[in-house]
């Protein structure tokens, strides 16, 4: 076993065995629960969770993650100190976190499907599991960025929440606020260039062309589709939002590695 | 004398060096953080078989030297090798070192046996353990207990039996008898000992003066991140003309001020 296996094998061991995980599968668990004793249909309940999985997940993935990287800092230095590759350190801690956040993530929602016999639902569900995965990857990756940025744990838990209140919600402000003063301008390339900087926009964008549902589909949403046509839309969002994964964690990783600790 | 049966040493593949190369020698070491120099043109060497006492108040750069060494912090300026390899952040040479840092804290969810396999796991299935400072701390029950419910006395006994697993050529000890009760402190400093005359180096510091009075061999003062003496302990004695460390400490930082 290499190291960065052997440091994945025993951080994924710790952390889900931790109760923030266990909570926030069962958070997810109750919600979708009680999605299908609202609305009923397995296809309404996919839609309903889309906006939650939109917001809930980046803030807990960003939220979760700059925490356990502050958490460990001293376990960190210990690994550190021992004959390790910092690279390894580094893919160990993240896939250790990200992988039993993905699991919670994936129970939480996908087992009330199940219970409730929504198999009509396994299509978008899966669609939607997969942009919920996706989503925490890159958010736990851009939370690593900013812890390993920061030394201060207060300011990169502010840095964090900075992070996801950027892309959840004021974002979504921004872009109106672009489209009311400009509205008489050509607006397609930089509503385009806009979506491709929010992971968080591509994962909706992602949904609804994939969902086709163009009533749901918004501004960004409608633009891409026009301008990219829907399977290259799709494409085009999904390798971005891979893209949204691999950056943060390319650059948080080169900072790890020469950092002093 | 006869060697002893598992002597400490340098481990697998450092046997070509030299016995008479020191095994740390630190060389014109600078370190600045932002604005504050914390490591100024700093030399220091650690003999082997020997234990080096880091001596000086707050802030004076110990954990930093301390960290140089363990390439956790890479110096501005100057060299460091450790059994013959220069440092760097990839390295291979900290197979010959065990270390305990000042604070304990380990994956709250796992047990201490679990943190023990973690760490045997990343030194590789051959390397020869030395498992007496858990018989010795009476750490086998607490072993199978999670992290999260071990006391902090318990915690810091792991992170000293840690340090001493892999029978390190070289020991780093931050403030190693700090958080733990005397009785737990005097079999630490027994061991320290012990791996000496087994030709293990140790080096530690610590604020209890007393006690670097009993098992340092040679003292490394720094003050404002310059060494301020480095030498033996007869040495110390001639230059400050007192026979106590504290006295001796005392005497050198007078005349640093004046």
């Amino acid at each position: 076993m290499t190291a960065t296996t052997t440091i994945l094998r025993f951080q994924i061991g710790d952390v889900l065995r931790s109760r923030w995980v266990m909570v926030y599968g069962i958070l997810l668990l109750l919600l979708t629960d009680l999605l299908f004793r609202l609305a009923g249909t397995g296809d309404r309940v996919v839609f309903s969770l889309m906006n939650v999985v939109l917001l809930l997940v980046p803030l807990m993935s960003t939220v979760f993650g700059t925490m356990y990287l502050y958490h460990a800092r001293d376990f960190t230095t210990l690994l550190l100190a021992q004959p390790v590759p910092r690279r390894s350190l580094f893919l160990g801690l993240y896939g250790g976190l990200t992988i039993p956040l993905t699991l919670a993530f994936v129970l939480g929602v996908g087992v009330p499907f199940l219970w409730h016999g929504a198999t009509a639902a396994a299509g978008p569900l899966t669609l939607l599991l997969a942009a919920g995965a996706l989503l925490t990857a890159s958010f736990t990756a851009l939370a690593f960025l900013v812890a390993v940025s920061i030394d201060d744990r207060a300011k990169g838990l502010g840095g964090a929440v900075l992070v996801w209140l950027t892309t959840g919600v004021v974002y979504d402000g921004v872009l109106l606020l672009v489209v009311v003063l400009f509205g008489t301008y050509p607006l397609e390339r930089p509503l385009l260039a806009l979506t491709f900087a929010n992971p968080i926009d591509l994962a909706r964008v992602l949904l609804l062309l994939s969902l086709d549902t163009a009533a749901l589909m918004g501004y960004t949403g409608a633009v891409f589709q026009r301008f990219f046509g829907t399977s290259w839309g799709i494409a085009l969002a999904a390798v971005t939002l891979l893209f949204w994964v691999a950056g943060p964690l390319a650059v948080g990783m080169r900072r790890f590695r020469r950092k002093d600790f | 004398m006869t060697k002893a049966p598992a002597p400490h040493g340098p481990g697998r593949g450092l046997r070509l060096i030299g016995a008479e190369e020191p095994l740390v020698e630190v060389r014109g070491v600078r370190k600045r953080f932002g604005r504050r120099t914390v490591l100024d043109n700093v030399d220091a060497t650690v003999e082997r078989g020997e234990v080096t006492a880091i001596i000086g108040p707050n802030a004076a750069g110990k954990s930093t030297l301390i960290k140089a060494i363990l390439g956790l912090i890479t110096p501005d300026r100057g060299t460091i090798r450790v059994a013959g390899r220069p440092v760097s952040a990839a390295g291979d040479y900290r197979r010959v070192i065990g270390y305990m840092p000042q604070a304990a804290s380990f994956p709250e969810n796992l047990t201490g046996r679990d943190v023990l396999e973690l760490l045997e796991r990343l030194r590789g299935p051959d390397t020869p353990l030395d498992r007496e400072l858990v018989a010795a701390f009476g750490l086998e029950a607490a072993l199978d207990q999670r992290v999260r419910t071990l006391s902090g006395g318990t915690r810091q006994k792991l992170n000293a039996a840690i340090a001493f697993l892999f029978r390190p050529a070289l020991l780093i000890l931050d403030e190693p008898t700090a958080g733990l009760d005397p009785v737990a402190s005097a079999i630490l400093k027994e061991k320290i000992l012990v791996v000496r005359e087994q030709g293990a180096s140790v080096v530690l510091t610590s604020h209890v003066l007393s006690e670097l009075e009993e098992l340092a061999d040679t003292a490394l003062f720094l003050l404002d991140g310059t060494v301020r003496f480095h030498g033996s302990r007869g040495q110390l004695h001639d230059r400050t003309g007192h026979a106590s460390l504290e006295r001796a400490i005392a005497s050198l930082m007078r005349g640093a001020s004046a």
